[in-house]
């Protein structure tokens, strides 16, 4: 595959909630091992999008392309194997609270890739440690931090060799202190070519991981681009970023 | 069905008349159960250990025993016994109570325990004793907290009463058996009685619900327990 | 031993056999009963969650005797009788059934909608999520108050005395008014619902450690 065939490709997705449209057809097209980051104010429809993406939340209306396949995600079959290719990585981690930090990583290998048991607590494994949770496999959610549910999440995600990651504002539950653990997988993600999109408002993510930046607001892309092209004065990013900027004291 | 349909017409005032008796027996029980139930709480979380003792084995006991044998035991028995000469109806009354009480009193410590531990600290810190803690700032919000369970009870004792037709007591179920047994309609009239319950039932839980809402405090709720 | 106490023995084992032969049909049928409602009642479309609503409202809002009275001895009315076993152990099912799916009701509604985005997220179908996430989840919440169900249902047992069957209550019943002694009788009798409530008590006890999640269920 060539870099320039798009990876995910969703075009003119709606949705409405009780007559209120939150999303008016918006696209997006990711080649392999792009980064783009969904920033703007809360309401502006970036975690509506990315559910929709997913097909959580089902669009009003939309067209889905994995690897230029067209998906119909009116069928089933083909949706659940859409969604083991395009992994999701919630605000509030949603980690199976029954479930011990492995058997979270290995309920969806064994039940859903059929895995056997020894085959999915090493895949596991390798994940875990990959996150730097080697020592609390055997934890259950209640136990661990949150940065550390993040993380489990993420090993979740992993373990499953998505070829998209979607990622719904990973940080903003967290405690400020426990963002950095968290960042740093997601960088090391991006340094191993880790296709994503991702909604955030963690400034440092924006500027230095960002292929393309798009403003939403009101449910429509309102800008697109590079962080250099749109992180200059006058923009609707740079003013967002600004506002972020004073309040959190993070540097740009 | 138009013969049952006359009989039951004929029996309707006479079955709620018995309500008259069930009413009667459920808010003395529910009386003796506040009472009781509330001091035992109090008891089981501020008393001695010798006192908390005592209080849990009674607990134990009528949380264990079905309200059939207690009323047997203690009409039949225990009162008899002691040379206590009571009526159906006061017997029922006093038994249900009892036994409610033991269940009251778990939902009042659960309460007292959800309380924040500040709030008997900081009534002492004031010069309060400990009493005036309890009934003033303790209370108050325990009897708040606890409506919803309140509640749920008080359906669970109109229910029980049913069983007073056993000592001969003339509630409901002692009249609807009386009518059955002599118009051998019997289907017609215990479905109406089951609906006298029911209406009797919902009536209740509607009140005590209106009453949470007249009580509440803004903000203030029941959360975490 | 006083003869009287070998006949009263006597008797209440008996009893306690049958009582036995009540309990466990009536809470097995019970659970089950309340499990399939209380998830037609979380997850049933319109019309069957509110037929099942109203069985469960019906039978929660009127009192076990007068169930039991209506199928023991209304039922023939028209035409159908029911011998005192079959007529106690429906009503107990029926009753303990309704408030069954109360408790699994409430558990099934309480999993947060995120656990089954979750599951569905890493590609688990409709069934699996409900079979793997949900369930598990659910009947650890449920279990402290199914099993106080079955406590109330093995006291309750003792009504089926009053349709004529003959289980502890009715056996005491029989010899304390023969015997006139009832003081003794139902202190007795009392005592082997004791036994019987505590032996439950420490069994769920038991079977709840032995689902415990830590910090599951909290906050």
């Amino acid at each position: 595959m060539t870099r320039n065939t798009p990876i995910l490709r969703v075009e003119n997705i709606t949705k409405s909630f009780g007559g209120n449209p939150i999303l008016k057809g918006v696209n997006l097209s990711l080649n392999k091992g792009e980064i783009k980051i969904l920033v703007g104010p809360s309401g502006g429809g970036k975690s509506t999008f990315l559910q929709c993406m997913n097909c959580l939340i089902s669009p009003d209306s939309g067209k889905f392309w994995l690897e230029e396949k067209p998906v119909d995600i009116f069928s089933k079959k083909e949706l659940y194997r859409y969604r083991q290719q395009v992994g999701m990585i919630f605000q509030d981690f949603n980690l199976f609270d029954h479930l011990t930090a492995m058997d979270n990583v290995t309920l969806a290998l064994r039940k859903v890739k059929k895995m056997d048991k020894k085959a999915a607590s090493t895949r596991a494994m390798i994940e875990l440690s990959q996150v730097g949770l080697d020592d609390k496999t055997k934890l259950y959610p209640a136990e661990l931090s949150g940065g550390q549910k993040q993380r489990v999440a993420i090993a979740r995600a992993l373990a499953m060799d998505p070829k998209v990651l979607l990622l719904d504002e990973p940080t903003s539950a967290l405690d400020p202190d426990l963002t950095g653990e968290v960042i740093d997988v997601i960088r090391n993600l991006a340094k191993k070519g880790m296709t994503m999109v991702m909604a955030t408002h963690q400034i440092s993510l924006i500027r230095t991981l960002a292929d393309e930046i798009l403003f939403m607001e009101a449910g429509t892309v309102v800008e697109q681009g590079s962080p250099k092209g749109l992180l200059v004065p006058g923009t609707r990013s740079q003013g967002f970023c600004d506002k972020l900027n004073s309040l959190s004291g993070e540097g740009i | 069905m138009p013969e049952s349909l006359s009989i039951i017409k004929g029996a309707l005032p006479y079955l709620l008349h018995g309500s008259l008796i069930t009413a009667v027996i459920v808010t003395g029980a529910m009386t003796v159960g506040l009472l009781l139930g509330l001091s035992m709480a109090v008891g089981q979380v501020y008393g001695r250990k010798s006192l908390k003792r005592v209080i849990g084995l009674y607990i134990w006991f009528f949380q264990g025993v079905p309200i059939l044998v207690l009323l047997f035991l203690f009409y039949f028995g225990l009162f008899n016994y002691m040379g206590l000469n009571v009526s159906a109806v006061a017997a029922v009354t006093v038994v249900l109570g009892m036994t409610t009480a033991a269940y009251q009193a778990n939902i009042f410590r659960g309460a007292i325990l959800a309380l924040p531990q500040g709030q008997f600290k900081a009534a002492g810190s004031l010069g309060m004793s400990d009493m005036q803690a309890i009934l003033t700032i303790i209370l108050p919000q325990v009897l708040r907290l606890s409506i919803p369970a309140w509640s749920n009870e008080f359906s669970i004792v109109l229910k029980d009463s049913a069983l007073a037709f056993v000592l001969g007591a003339p509630e409901i179920m002692a009249r609807a058996k009386f009518v059955a047994s002599r118009t051998y309609q019997h289907l017609p009239i215990y479905i109406i009685a089951g609906l006298i319950y029911f209406v009797l039932t919902w009536a209740g839980v509607r009140a005590l619900a209106k009453l949470e809402k007249t009580v509440r405090i803004p903000g203030y709720s029941n959360k975490g327990m | 031993m006083s003869p009287f106490f070998q006949e009263l023995f006597e008797a209440l084992n008996r009893g306690l056999v049958m009582s036995i032969a009540l309990i466990i049909p009536s809470a097995v049928g019970g659970v089950l009963l309340g499990i399939l409602t209380g998830c037609l009642r979380a997850f049933g479309d319109t019309f069957i969650r509110k037929a099942c609503d109203t069985y469960a409202a019906l039978f929660r809002g009127t009192p076990l005797v007068v169930q039991l009275f209506i199928l023991y001895f209304g039922f023939p009315n028209i035409g159908i009788y029911l011998t005192p076993y079959a007529a106690a152990v429906t009503g107990f099912i029926l009753c303990s059934g309704a408030y069954q799916s109360e408790y699994v009701r409430g558990a099934l509604l309480s999993i947060k909608k995120n656990q089954y985005f979750a599951a569905q997220a890493l590609g688990l179908s409709k069934f699996q999520s409900i079979f793997w996430i949900i369930i598990p989840q659910a009947m650890r919440k449920a279990l402290p108050g199914c099993g106080n169900e079955i406590i109330y249902l093995i006291k309750y047992s003792s009504l089926a005395y009053i349709v004529t069957v003959m289980e502890l209550t009715g056996e005491g019943k029989t010899l304390a008014t023969e015997y006139f002694r009832f003081t003794e009788v139902f202190a007795v009798i009392g005592l082997y619902y004791l036994a019987l409530v505590s032996l439950a008590i420490l069994a769920l006890k038991k079977l709840e450690k032995a689902v415990h999640i830590p910090g599951f269920g909290k906050g």
